[in-house]
């Protein structure tokens, strides 16, 4: 058990509190420029809306995805439902050029979108569709065992009350699944937020335009600038936590409700 | 306990279909479908393929040749080498952790199950940032470390080390909930018996986690070859020699070299797939033996 | 609203659940659908509510044909045996629940459907638990909020499906009771499916006795217990001893238990005698009598039960009253004659 707690400080504590002890070779005014420039700024928030877009994309699709798994019988359904996990299994950079290549004018997606007028690759959009791709499996994931293990017989009820499907969708459904939704969404963004290789790719990487924080990290790190790319992790890492800490204690409150009895 | 992994869900069943779906009215059914199944081709089916398209683009000798250059050979040899070490390793953390999570209450556990979180929560840039932070050549160690002239960051150590940090949650994850769910019963059982305790361990426990071990292996695995971000900042990018597969594909990509970079990304794409086909026959057969033990805890009642 | 059921079949796969089931309800009666699992009960109330589908026969509501109609639009009530309340409202919500749903134009105003709510609540005395959460209540209340909320809607037909099962002994006899004194108030047609034989004969106007997709009998609790049409029913509606048995000159006589498996040879039937309507006796005038030991004796309850064996191990039950047993001061391994007051021959 020694050996354990030993292991893990070696592995996680060090590193981390480095992060820390570098930050303090900074002056506070250093620090405090770098990691609210404009162009850490610029970073930070194309990270959030990139992330925050996919998530609810995800969500919106995803939910769709797990109650078409889970409902209904159709050829190829078991390697639908294996494949949802490809984005987990496929290294992100060669998701990263798959997209690029798909997305850029010339690609078989990119070309048919540039007559539409729509630019995917080297913009914001392209950074969403390879945010999307990340995080499918989340929200699929987190509600498809709640959706299996849904009673038929509380949506019989519903139906012989004489609900329709929407009302029964809304009423009696939603609110059980709502809790892992969250939860899968709330994934969905975290691990969008912190996504390097799959977007670095597609993301064209212009400062204050398509620059991603963890690419801004990563140039600042081959700069060598070391405290000022700690300076930006910190204040990212800070953000972040923040956010999904409030967005757990949230949902335990919103769960805090009927106990199962 | 709070969830704040970006990992797949623990090991489950395999969906079955819902008997209720009858009710659904036929359009809702049918646009739900295409919309489903519209999303999935797009951002699944689609990617893939273009993979292998794009990989044999300039045929298939031109492909072979792609993959024997000895760049590429030495990329294999260092992600084979990452996960060699990085499986092993935090097979027997995430045992010795998970097994005292599940059986123990001790000070610190909610801290512990915390940290093990970390290196999913971090962006993999990040969990690179701190490596490079600390034995770089200006990092905390960086100074003892050239004066013994052993290199960390920018060399293998440094890439395995990466390695290690951000898949050492894996089967940790993977194994907590499954111990919890065998219960003591028979490990005690085999205690009063007079079975040593890595006796016990190793017949008792062992085969009743099987799956789940098996499951993080796999899931591990995937990761410890696929990890791209942390391994990165660590790898300096020196080519034949501290290039990972998924490295040498961007460097392949960024010198224009579409078809080769498509080579070995198809390589990982296979790899992708057969890990997706052994979590399947995993969860498959963990179910199976499931259903068969609560079929024969039924008999005997 | 009557109910009518013709020619029904339906099919899981190659399992044949229900074989041209035709079942008529008067309007106003409560009827019980008894039989052993796999017999089809559960499968034909589903076809009535709608939640099911036949593969063929038709399903008529009040003369009408409703077949194909979804169970929304059937006006149907239907609890279920696990109570399936919704988790995330509370009782009042869920009683309230069939009155919000419906379609703009039909909908009470608030108030009114406020005021039903707290009727029916009052109708089964759980007025007080209005705001409380399902997860509150126990297995009782639960079931009692879930007839609340199916008779919300005022239904043309209640369906219930094993409404007690999930209940302990004690409450299931108290839900019964109050389940049979609550129709007798409202008079909603019923069909509630069971397979505790007591319970149907208890509750039910009718009893429709089902086995493997057919119906055997259906009748007044009183025709299935006393008059059973066949071996099914007389098994299933209680315990029984079998003997085989001769007929001559139109009387029976029975000779030696059935051990295991019936199978009758050279004219010989097989007579069903209820435990209670067997004798006791230490002297007997029959030509052939049944001699027996006394192998057990069981006298807590309103009966006493008797345990006797034959010389070959076969075993009889007899329940004789307590004044009876006083009379007879039966001891352990005494020989005594057997011999029935009443039995059924098929």
């Amino acid at each position: 058990m020694g050996w354990t707690v030993f292991y893990l400080s070696l592995i996680v504590l060090v590193p981390v509190s480095t992060l820390f002890l570098k930050s303090a070779s900074l002056t506070w005014h250093e620090f405090w420029s770098v990691a609210t420039g404009a162009r850490a700024l610029a970073a930070y928030r194309l990270s959030f809306l990139a992330s925050l877009a996919a998530a609810l994309l995800n969500g919106v699709f995803g939910l769709i995805v797990a109650w078409i798994l889970v409902r209904y019988r159709f050829p190829f359904r078991r390697l639908a439902d294996g494949l949802v996990d490809l984005p987990f299994a496929l290294p992100t950079s060669v998701a990263g050029i798959v997209l690029t290549t798909l997305y850029a004018p010339t690609g078989w997606m990119g070309a048919p979108l540039a007559k539409l007028g729509l630019k995917v690759a080297y913009t914001p959009i392209g950074i969403t569709v390879a945010l999307i791709f990340i995080g499918l499996p989340f929200v699929v994931r987190t509600v498809q065992p709640v959706l299996q293990d849904l009673d038929a017989e509380i949506e019989e009820a519903a139906h012989s009350l004489g609900a329709g499907f929407g009302q029964t969708f809304r009423r009696v459904l939603l609110p059980e699944i709502l809790p892992a939704w969250i939860t899968g969404c709330a994934l969905a963004f975290a691990r969008g937020l912190g996504e390097y290789g799959s977007v670095v790719f597609i993301a064209g990487n212009m400062p204050m335009r398509t620059e991603i924080t963890p690419l801004l990290i990563m140039t600042k790190l081959d700069e060598f600038e070391y405290g000022q790319a700690t300076a930006i992790a910190l204040v990212f890492l800070l953000a972040s936590f923040s956010l999904m800490l409030s967005m757990n204690l949230l949902q335990r409150r919103k769960v805090a409700l009927p106990v199962l009895g | 306990m709070a969830t704040t992994a970006l990992a797949p869900a623990a090991l489950r069943p395999p969906a079955a279909v819902k008997v209720a779906a009858r009710q659904d009215p036929v359009l809702v059914r049918r646009g739900l479908m295409a919309a489903g199944l519209c999303f999935l081709g797009l951002f699944l089916v689609l990617p893939l393929t273009a993979v292998f398209a794009n990989a044999l683009s300039g045929g298939f000798a031109a492909y072979w040749a792609a993959i024997k250059q000895p760049e590429a050979l030495s990329a294999v040899r260092l992600t084979l080498l990452a996960a060699l070490i990085a499986v092993p390793l935090n097979v027997v953390f995430g045992l010795a952790a998970s097994w005292c999570i599940a059986r123990f209450d001790f000070a610190g556990k909610q801290l512990l199950l915390t940290l093990i979180d970390v290196p999913f929560t971090v962006s993999p840039v990040i969990s690179g940032m701190l490596f490079v932070l600390l034995f770089g050549a200006q990092g905390l160690f960086g100074g003892w470390l050239m004066d013994h002239n052993f290199k960390i960051v920018f060399a293998v150590p440094g890439i395995v080390l990466a390695t290690v940090f951000v898949t050492f949650p894996f089967v940790a994850r993977e194994l907590i909930p499954s111990i919890m769910a065998v219960g003591s019963d028979e490990e005690q059982a085999a205690l009063t018996l007079g079975a040593s305790g890595w006796r016990t361990f190793f017949r008792i426990t062992l085969p009743n986690i099987k799956w789940s071990l098996l499951y993080g292996v796999i899931l591990c695995n995937a990761r410890a070859m696929g990890e791209f971000g942390a391994v990165s900042v660590v790898s300096g990018h020196i080519r034949g020699l501290t290039n990972t597969m998924p490295l040498y594909v961007e460097i392949l990509y960024n010198d224009y070299q579409f078809a080769p970079a498509f080579a070995i990304a198809s390589l990982l794409a296979m790899l992708a797939l057969v890990t997706l086909v052994a979590k399947s026959v995993v969860e498959w057969k963990s179910a199976r033996d499931l259903a068969a033990s609560r079929a024969e805890a039924g008999e005997y009642r | 609203m009557s109910i009518e059921a013709r020619e029904i079949t339906k099919r899981f796969g190659s399992f044949v659940a229900l074989d041209r089931v035709s079942l008529r309800v008067k309007a106003g009666e409560l009827v019980a659908l008894l039989g052993p699992s796999g017999s089809g009960k559960t499968t034909l109330l589903r076809i009535v509510a709608g939640l099911e589908f036949p593969d063929s026969g038709s399903v008529l509501l009040d003369e009408q044909e409703t077949t194909g109609r979804s169970v929304q639009e059937r006006g149907v009530g239907f609890v279920f045996q696990h109570y399936a309340l919704f988790r995330h409202m509370s009782v009042f919500d869920n009683v309230a629940f069939g009155l919000t749903v419906k379609p703009r134009r039909e909908r009470l105003p608030a108030a009114k459907i406020k005021a039903r709510v707290h009727e029916l609540l009052k109708l089964i005395q759980l007025d007080w638990l209005a705001s409380h959460y399902p997860s509150q209540l126990s297995g009782g209340q639960r079931q009692r909020v879930a007839l609340a909320r199916a008779l919300a809607v005022e239904p043309r037909v209640l369906l219930l499906d094993e409404p007690f099962g999930a209940l302990d002994a004690k409450v299931r006899q108290e839900l019964r009771r109050w389940l049979r004194r609550l129709h007798d108030e409202i008079h909603v047609t019923s069909i509630f499916v069971t397979h505790d034989q007591e319970e149907a004969l208890e509750v039910a106007d009718r009893v429709v006795v089902m086995n493997a997709g057919r119906i055997e009998q259906e009748g007044s609790p009183n025709d299935v217990y006393h008059e059973p049409a066949n071996a099914f029913v007389y098994d299933f509606l209680g315990n029984f001893n079998l003997f085989h048995a001769r007929v001559e000159d139109g009387k029976a006589y029975i000779s030696e238990p059935v051990n295991g498996r019936p199978a009758p040879a050279n004219g010989d039937r097989l007579a069903y005698v209820r435990p209670h309507l067997m004798n006791i006796d230490r002297q007997t005038d029959e030509p052939n009598p049944l001699s027996v030991r006394v192998k057990h004796i069981n006298s807590a309850g309103p009966l006493v039960k008797v345990e006797l064996a034959t010389d070959r191990g076969d075993h009889i039950h007899v329940e004789i009253s307590h004044e009876r047993y006083d009379q007879l001061q039966l001891k352990k391994d005494e020989a005594v004659f057997v011999s029935p007051r009443n039995m059924k021959v098929f």
